[in-house]
């Protein structure tokens, strides 16, 4: 009895996310299956960069080994430093810019992407401590980074990606061949 | 018709006159190069001083007779003067030549209407036909039409700027004889038109308003504008000759301000200033036009504090994309009655802080105070101001107003002093993921002075600086209300984000109360309940 109320009120759970923010989303990203970017994109434009629940570092059993947000030699993504309201010095990116390397304890490694060109903003320097915490809570405390796109592009970025019915029915298409070829 | 006032003149000015008069120059002109200060000398009509003038240059002696008047008989000055003059000129020892020159300009002068239409080539007529009692009935019109509320005056007037031009010119044209006169007088002992104007329209506008002081300083500015379109072009030549002083602004006009031609030909030297300007300046066909009357009173400034009871208004106008997204507003529902009562053109709003659209603010309310423009009304009693506050009231259920009062703009300041360090208290309404029991939640009771880092949220994150800022939570209390919702106190320090605070913001404020009740949460409802600021003073009821 105390189980189904309990159900009940976590289903009308009002959130954050809902509220302010509007999900958009990369599926198969740069070609590879099932690694699938969520994009949320805030009111005032802002996105914050998430795995989707179906990319490949969440499905079952996965452990995250290592996060690295250094993405090449010359590039960190932690060295990325803004300053003012204006957000002086802040790295400027395109729809594939890497954002980090997934590394997992199977030793299959995963790159996460920008999705949409703007000005890195900050990235998420606590799943560099607590890994667990991408797995726990991707949508949320888990997010990758932030990104501010220009103002004047705020809603063209979103022309390439899909929405969540669209993605949706990327997904249920998925798993109709996944059965048929199983 | 007041006594002809006896002009304070010298042999030494005669050169000065002369040479005025026939470049073209109008009386009151003639007596600023000539240095005199005494207002009276512009009070008197300018045809007048004209008449007086012609006879002091056609006039031989060392001490004119028209610094002798009688004053048994003023209407007649002038005829005695000719007369005088006459029998003077006999003994005089100037050449007869110079003589014969002056006296067409004088005794056998055209008839007086031609000579007083002659508009002046150095004030552009603003100190003949613009600068009188009829000129004063306008002024005079205009403040009593606007209907404002003031003890006192002050008159400002706004020239051509091509004026400077042609004072220059003047002042070249005429220096030599004006270094004769006295070696120490220079081209700033030249009276201005301006301070001219005012000693001749001051007492005029005064007396057209009741006696009102009309002074050097006040609240209330009446503003004279003239503007001459048919000189515009003087002042051109001064940017080929000084490029750096003119630039081309956003908000002005024109380049050619005032400011940038006195320092245009400051620097030009003056044989470069001859070489494209005439000198004497040459005589305009028209008279300046009269702008309309500016009056302008000092802000008023108003305080008070204000209660929100609506989760959705606003606290100033909502616009996106030049869209409207709320039909109201509290700064708007405050001061349109105020606007009123004040008769004030406009107004700027500032608070102590400020609440999202969602929020209520209970209790004794927030500190705002508002700036008021150009008001008509610039007092209003304690009977008045309360009176002011029920009208804002009874207007609507959404806000409500206490401690209404009238501040100086210095007070305005205390209200942003100790905004930092001030606290405020919430109550706010939480949802749990997890089931929770009442004694769940008792721990929050114990936790004192809880010190948060808190990023810039990411709600306001693209318009302000990304930082990390500590902020305090004082003491928080917690009331159950059901297994997945609860009300929470806090008094926190002002600055503090009571919403991430409460959802974390992906995990962007820590510690948050998602991490305390190990639970997801939530809010659903803010409200302050007080904002401890103790600006404005309180008004007992
Ligand atoms: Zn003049």
């Amino acid at each position: 009895m105390d189980g189904v109320e309990q159900k009940d009120t976590e289903a009308n759970a009002p959130s954050v996310i809902d509220r302010y923010y509007t999900r958009w989303y990369r599926a198969d990203m740069k070609g590879k299956p099932c690694e699938d970017h969520c994009i949320l994109q805030h009111s005032n434009r802002l996105c914050v960069i998430t795995l989707a629940e179906t990319h490949p570092v969440l499905q079952k059993g996965r452990t995250i080994k290592n996060i690295n947000y250094q993405i090449s030699n010359a590039c960190s993504r932690l060295n990325n430093k803004v300053s003012g309201k204006s957000k002086r010095g802040g790295q400027f990116l395109t729809d594939f810019a890497p954002l980090c390397r997934i590394t997992c304890t199977d030793e299959t490694e995963y790159t996460i992407y920008s999705c949409i060109r703007g000005r890195l903003l900050e990235v998420n320097e606590s799943i560099l401590e607590r890994p667990a915490l991408l797995l726990e809570k991707p949508s949320t405390e888990g997010y990758i980074a932030v990104i501010l796109p220009k103002f004047e592009e705020s809603k063209s970025i979103t022309e390439n990606l899909l929405t969540r019915e669209q993605f949706e029915s990327v997904v249920s298409k998925r798993s109709v061949a996944q059965s048929q070829t199983s | 018709m007041s006594p002809a006032v006896m002009l304070p003149l010298k042999e030494k000015d005669k050169p000065i006159v002369q040479k005025l008069l026939s470049a073209g120059c109008c009386a009151r002109c003639v007596l600023r190069f000539c240095c005199v200060s005494v207002h009276a000398a512009y009070r008197q009509p300018h045809q007048e001083t004209l008449k007086e003038l012609q006879t002091f240059i056609s006039s031989d002696t060392e001490n004119g007779k028209s610094q002798d008047p009688d004053p048994a008989a003023p209407e007649s000055t002038e005829e005695d003067n000719k007369s005088q003059d006459a029998s003077v000129s006999e003994a005089s020892d100037d050449p007869p030549s110079k003589k014969a020159k002056l006296d067409p300009g004088v005794s056998d002068a055209p008839p007086e209407g031609v000579k007083e239409s002659d508009v002046c080539m150095l004030c552009l007529g603003i100190l003949q036909d613009l600068c009188g009692p009829s000129r004063a009935v306008k002024i005079a019109e205009t403040v009593k039409t606007e209907n404002y509320t003031f003890d006192t005056l002050v008159l400002s007037v706004s020239l051509p700027a091509q004026l400077c031009v042609r004072e220059h010119s003047c002042w070249l044209h005429v220096k030599k004889e004006v270094r004769e006169k006295s070696s120490v007088l220079d081209k700033d002992d030249v009276i201005q038109v301006k301070e001219a104007f005012k000693w001749v329209m001051q007492g005029l506008v005064a007396k057209e308003l009741g006696g009102v002081a009309v002074v050097t300083k006040s609240q209330f500015e009446v503003g004279v504008e003239f503007i001459h379109p048919e000189t515009d072009a003087d002042c051109h030549f001064l940017a080929t000759t000084c490029g750096d002083c003119f630039k081309p602004t956003k908000n002005k006009l024109s380049m050619f301000t005032r400011m940038a031609v006195v320092k245009a030909l400051e620097k030009i030297s003056d044989s470069k200033f001859l070489k494209h300007f005439p000198c004497p300046p040459t005589r305009p066909s028209s008279s300046c036009t009269a702008q309309d009357i500016q009056c302008l009173h000092v802000s008023v400034f108003v305080a008070g504090r204000y209660n929100k009871f609506c989760r959705s208004l606003p606290q100033t106008p909502w616009v996106i994309d030049g869209e409207r997204r709320m039909e109201s507003s509290v700064e708007e529902l405050i001061a349109a009655p105020v606007l009123s009562s004040f008769r004030a053109d406009g107004f700027n709003f500032s608070s102590s802080g400020r609440e999202d659209v969602d929020v209520r603010t209970l209790g004794n309310g927030r500190p705002f105070a508002m700036e008021l423009l150009n008001p008509h009304t610039s007092r209003l009693s304690r009977a008045e101001m309360k009176q002011l506050q029920e009208t804002i009231n009874n207007s609507s259920d959404k806000i409500k107003v206490r401690d209404l009062q009238i501040v100086s703009r210095e007070a305005m300041g205390r209200m942003k002093e100790g905004e930092e360090e001030k606290t405020k208290s919430y109550t706010a309404l939480i949802w749990t993921q997890k089931p929770i029991q009442r004694e769940d939640i008792t721990f929050i009771d114990e936790i004192k002075d809880l010190t948060l880092d808190q990023k810039t949220p990411l709600r306001v994150l693209h318009r302000r600086a990304l930082a990390v800022r500590q902020r305090v939570i004082h003491t928080m209390n917690a009331r159950f209300l059901d297994p997945h919702h609860f009300h929470l106190g806090l008094r926190t320090q002002a600055g503090t984000y009571i919403k991430e605070f409460v959802h974390g913001d992906f995990g962007r404020t820590k510690p948050n109360l998602c991490q305390l009740l190990k639970t997801d949460t939530d809010i659903l409802e803010l409200d302050v309940e007080s904002v401890d600021v103790d600006w404005p003073p309180a008004i007992p009821e």
